[in-house]
Order: structure tokens, then C-alpha cells, then sequence
């Protein structure tokens, strides 16, 4: 007994030192990187804000035309009252306009599905919708639409909504045939179907077009702010930008400019981290492999 | 076995749009209790018929009928039948539980009123401590397992296999082959088999059926008169092999009988 102890002990010795120093390598290749990844941005990120100061202080460059990034800092926080007014009315068209996007593009996914003759008749025009510059389409909508939050919020769910619906169409046909044979099969109603296959099936896909979405809907939201902009009053932080420009305050200018930058960072990282929390257990986009 | 059968195809012709005739006046009898193989070369419109019994796609023309009289006018689900495709087909988001129960939700069963059929399903196919796996977790040979536990769950009173096995390794094939022919033995299925290989059918079943293409027919319908419980050992045994050749030859006379041009 003991001699079987000791043995299975000594190999399980011999295991340890047969540890491969390829596989060693990788894994701490592995660590490094993951490290790396986080670390070698933020490096980048803080030589070039280095030399964006150093540049300012050794060209004598005028605040107005470039500021250094400690005055772009202080006007953030100076300005604060103001710059977060603005930063919550853009928030708040992105966020609508986003969630208008998902229920429309959605919906008329949905409603493709069930009927092919309403996908023939409608989807060419949500292509023209889609290819169509929303720059030279807002002027109309400037002209059509009177409610200042309406304008910019059809403007920039037009934006939004074209890659949800694109790509939960394609998610909702791209169903195994097999598994769509064993649902009629087992006598599913269309409903059952849709319900409990074609929107699982669609997840992926309906998430992949959720984080260009997220993206575009902050760009369609700015962008319209832009145009009404130089039309009216606003109040979201395109305006800011604008009057900024107007007024040579490069420094709010680029303040504000820094806040719809993070917020674009933010959105992506929140749409992806949503992908992951919802597919991590089943789809293989968010397998880790091991070799 | 003089009752009258469980299910009968009687001239059943299948063509597609293409002009590819599938199935060209296809006959069978299927008796309660049988364990049939369809047993062709690919093309030979093995599949096609599965569909066809299974109420998956009309014929061309030609009936499926049913033994027992009081619904033989519906083609579908009705009639209690299950499907085990060449994958496992089990859907990617759905827990090992969850593929299982599928049959059942779509009857309308909730949850806890099915458990016990869904534990019950899985312990025939020895997976009940992977019911919370989801089907990426699992190996090849498992999610056919539990692709079999979901075939099983609504106790239908046919199973139509398309290849379930063949993209299975060797071992795993053979394992999963004692385990369907005990359970088949254990509860008296009717099992419809489609194979490819002669040595699978010949060990597994009761009566082959050899099909030919161009156009997809049956050629030759075999009984297997070698007594059940088979095992590893009948893998060896001279029954076996005579068998195995005799299905071969039919197979092979089959396909050399097939001239290109000529409408069989
Ligand atoms: N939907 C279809 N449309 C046209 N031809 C088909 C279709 N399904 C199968 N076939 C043809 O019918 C024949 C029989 O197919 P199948 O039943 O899948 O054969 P098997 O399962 O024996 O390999 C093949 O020649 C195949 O190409
Ligand atoms: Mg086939």
C-alpha cells in the first residue's frame, strides 16, 4: 500500500517536472499580453498628451488656437454646469433615438419575417433611408418638423436603425433548417417559433448590430445637433462646440469635444459588454480557447 | 407479426422542381416493433422518405398510411413521431434540460410538469448529471445522446433516425449502437434507421431495406434472423458476417445494375 502510495507520489513528481517549457512560455506569454493590452495604450495615450503640451509651451502657441490639456481640463471642470447640461440633452437623444432604433428595427424585422411580401415591399426603402447622406436629407426635416427634440431624434434614429434591422433579419432567417423541421414537427405555431427559435437564433446577429447602433445613434445625434445648430437654438453639446468655434474658446471647444469622445468609448464598451454578459454561455464568439 | 402494420408506404413517388426523381414507387410495410434499416448509397433518397413518413415534405404521389384508423388522414404530429437528424441539431442557447424539454413546451407542458419525463429521458441516455450543460460544453457523442433524449421524451411511437451516428467516431458509434438496441429491446420502439453502412444495419436490425439511385427505389428487403440481445460479440460472429456479405452483394448488384440513361 505504501509502495503504491509512493509510486503514484513519484509520478505525480515526474508530472510536475514534466511541465513542457513551450506550454510555460505561452501562458506567461499570455499573462504579458493581457497586461500589455491594457498598458501599452494608456502609455501611448500619455506620451501624446506629453507632447501635445510640450508643443503648446515650446511653439508659444495662443490658447485659443491650441490649448494645453491642463486648461482643457480646468474648463471641464469650470464649466461643468453647463457642459453636463448639454452632455445629458445629447445623452438623452442618443439613448431615445437608440432605443427607437431597437424597437423599430426589431419590430420590422420581425415583421419581415412573418410576412415576405412586406419585406419585398418595404425593405428597398429602408435601404434608400439608409444610403441616403442624413446631412442633405435634414434640411427637409428641419423645414417638416417643428419639435426641436422630434427633428433631432428622427434624424438620428434614421441613422440607428438600419444595421438592427439588417442584421436581426438576417439573424431571424439564419435558423438551422433541421431545427426549424423539428419545431413543425412537434406541431409549433409561428409564434412558438419565432418566440423560442428564429429570436434566440437572431441574438447574435441583433447584438452585432446593436454595437454599431449604439455608435451610430451618439454620431446621428451629434450630427443633427450640428445642422439645427447653425439653424436655431440647441442644447446639446454639438451646440456647445459650434458657439465654442464662434466665440475662438478652444478650450470648452475641446472640452466638449472630450465628453462626446468618452461617451462614444463608453457606449461601445457598455453594447459589448452586454453582448458578452448575454452570449458568454452558448455562442462561440465568447469561447475562450485554450490552445 | 400478422397485425396489421404500423405504418405502410404505398407507391410513393417523389420529384423536385429540378426533375431530380428522389423516390420513384417506394413500398414498404413497417410492423409494430421492427427495427428497420434503409440502407443506400447517398443520393438514393434515404432521407427523402424519412421526411416523407415524417409528414416533413408531401409526395409527389403515393400515401403514408397509418395502422390505427382514427387519424390516418393527418400527416404530421399527430402521429407521435420523433427524428434524430445526422447532427445533433440542438439549439446553442437551450441548457442540455432545456433541448429536452423542447417537445414538451411546444405541447403546451410547463416546466415542472415535465421535469420528470425530461430526468427520465435523460437517464436513459445516462446524461442526467449534464442537465444544466449547455450543448458547446458537451462531446460529439454526448449531444447525439442528448439529441436521442429529446427523440425519446414524448414516448413517440416512431423513431426516425437519418444517420444519426455517422459522424461519430468508431468507438462512439459502437457504444451508442448497444445503447439504442437495448433501449429499442427494453421498450419495444419501431425504429426506422437510415445508414450508409452495411455493418451498422446488418448489426443493428430486424430487416434491411437496400435502396438504389437514380432514381431513389428499393431494391432488395432483407431480414436479419439473428436473435436479440446482440453485443460486441456478434460483431464477430459468423451469422454476422454471412450477413454482412449477403447485404453487400445485394448492394453492390444494385448499384452495377444502374446504366446511365436508361429509366430504371
Ligand atoms: N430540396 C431538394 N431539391 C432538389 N433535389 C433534392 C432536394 N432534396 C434532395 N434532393 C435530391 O434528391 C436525391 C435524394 O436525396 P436524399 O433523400 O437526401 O438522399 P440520401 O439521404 O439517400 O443521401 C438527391 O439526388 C438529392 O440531390
Ligand atoms: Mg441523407
Amino acid at each position: 500500500m505504501s509502495q503504491i502510495n509512493t509510486q503514484s507520489g513519484a509520478a505525480i513528481a515526474n508530472d510536475a517536472v514534466l511541465i513542457d517549457p513551450v506550454e510555460v512560455a505561452r501562458a506567461r506569454a499570455k499573462r504579458r499580453d493581457r497586461v500589455l493590452q491594457w498598458l501599452l495604450p494608456l502609455i501611448i495615450f500619455a506620451i501624446a498628451i506629453f507632447l501635445w503640451d510640450q508643443l503648446c509651451v515650446w511653439n508659444e502657441i495662443p490658447s485659443y488656437i491650441l490649448p494645453r490639456p491642463g486648461l482643457v481640463w480646468n474648463t471641464l471642470v469650470t464649466d461643468w454646469g453647463l457642459l453636463s447640461f448639454s452632455l445629458l440633452n445629447t445623452l438623452k437623444i442618443t439613448f431615445l433615438s437608440l432605443a427607437l432604433a431597437i424597437g423599430g428595427g426589431v419590430g420590422l424585422a420581425v415583421l419581415f419575417t412573418v410576412s415576405r411580401r412586406v419585406e419585398m415591399s418595404l425593405f428597398p426603402f429602408a435601404i434608400i433611408l439608409q444610403v441616403t447622406p442624413i446631412v442633405a436629407v435634414f434640411p427637409l426635416i428641419n423645414i417638416y418638423v417643428d419639435d426641436q427634440t422630434a427633428k433631432l431624434l428622427l434624424c438620428a434614429w434614421i441613422v440607428a436603425f438600419f444595421p438592427i434591422l439588417s442584421n436581426t433579419t438576417l439573424g431571424l432567417n439564419s435558423v438551422d433548417h433541421n431545427l426549424r423541421d423539428l419545431y413543425r414537427l412537434y406541431g409549433a405555431s409561428r409564434w412558438q417559433t419565432l418566440w423560442h427559435l428564429q429570436l434566440p437564433a437572431a441574438m447574435p446577429f441583433f447584438l452585432g448590430g446593436l454595437k454599431i447602433a449604439g455608435g451610430l445613434a451618439l454620431i446621428g445625434a451629434v450630427v443633427a445637433e450640428f445642422v439645427a445648430g447653425a439653424a436655431g437654438q440647441s442644447s446639446g453639446l454639438a451646440s456647445r462646440i459650434i458657439e465654442a468655434g464662434y466665440r475662438l474658446n478652444a478650450p470648452r471647444l475641446f472640452a466638449a469635444l472630450l465628453l462626446i469622445s468618452v461617451t462614444g468609448i463608453l457606449i461601445f464598451f457598455a453594447t459589448s459588454l452586454i453582448s458578452h454578459l448575454i452570449l458568454r454561455k452558448w455562442h462561440e464568439s465568447a469561447l475562450k480557447r485554450e490552445i | 407479426m400478422n397485425q396489421s402494420p404500423l405504418i405502410s408506404l404505398n407507391g410513393i413517388t417523389k420529384s423536385f422542381s429540378n426533375g431530380t426523381v428522389a423516390l420513384r414507387d417506394m413500398a414498404m410495410d413497417v410492423q409494430q416493433g421492427e427495427f428497420v434499416s434503409l440502407l443506400g448509397p447517398s443520393g438514393c433518397g434515404k432521407s427523402t422518405a424519412l421526411r416523407i413518413i415524417a409528414g416533413l415534405a408531401p409526395a409527389t404521389t403515393g400515401t403514408v398510411s397509418w395502422g390505427d384508423t382514427s387519424d390516418s388522414s393527418v400527416a404530421d404530429s399527430s402521429h407521435d413521431v420523433s427524428f434524430v437528424f445526422q447532427e445533433p441539431t440542438l439549439m446553442p442557447w437551450a441548457t442540455v434540460f432545456g433541448n429536452v424539454f423542447l417537445p414538451l413546451k411546444l405541447k403546451g407542458q410547463s416546466k415542472a410538469a415535465a421535469r420528470e419525463a425530461v430526468m427520465e429521458a435523460l437517464a436513459l441516455v445516462g446524461l442526467e448529471q449534464f442537465e444544466n450543460s449547455y450543448p458547446r460544453e458537451l462531446s460529439g457523442g454526448m449531444k447525439m445522446r442528448v439529441s436521442i433524449a429529446r427523440a425519446l421524451v414524448t414516448r413517440p411511437r416512431l423513431l426516425l433516425m437519418d444517420e444519426p451516428f455517422a459522424a461519430l467516431d468508431e468507438i462512439t458509434r459502437f457504444k451508442l449502437n448497444n445503447d439504442l438496441l437495448e433501449l429499442w429491446q427494453r421498450f419495444n420502439w419501431t425504429v426506422i434507421f437510415v445508414t450508409h453502412s452495411v455493418f451498422e444495419s446488418v448489426y443493428l436490425s430486424n430487416r434491411i431495406v437496400v435502396m438504389a439511385a437514380r432514381p431513389g427505389r428499393v431494391v432488395d428487403d432483407m431480414a436479419v434472423d439473428a436473435p436479440y440481445p446482440r453485443d460486441e460479440s456478434f460483431r464477430t460472429s459468423d451469422i454476422y458476417s454471412q450477413h454482412c456479405r449477403e447485404v453487400s452483394a445485394a448492394l453492390h448488384k444494385a448499384m452495377d445494375s444502374y446504366q446511365p440513361g436508361t429509366a430504371a
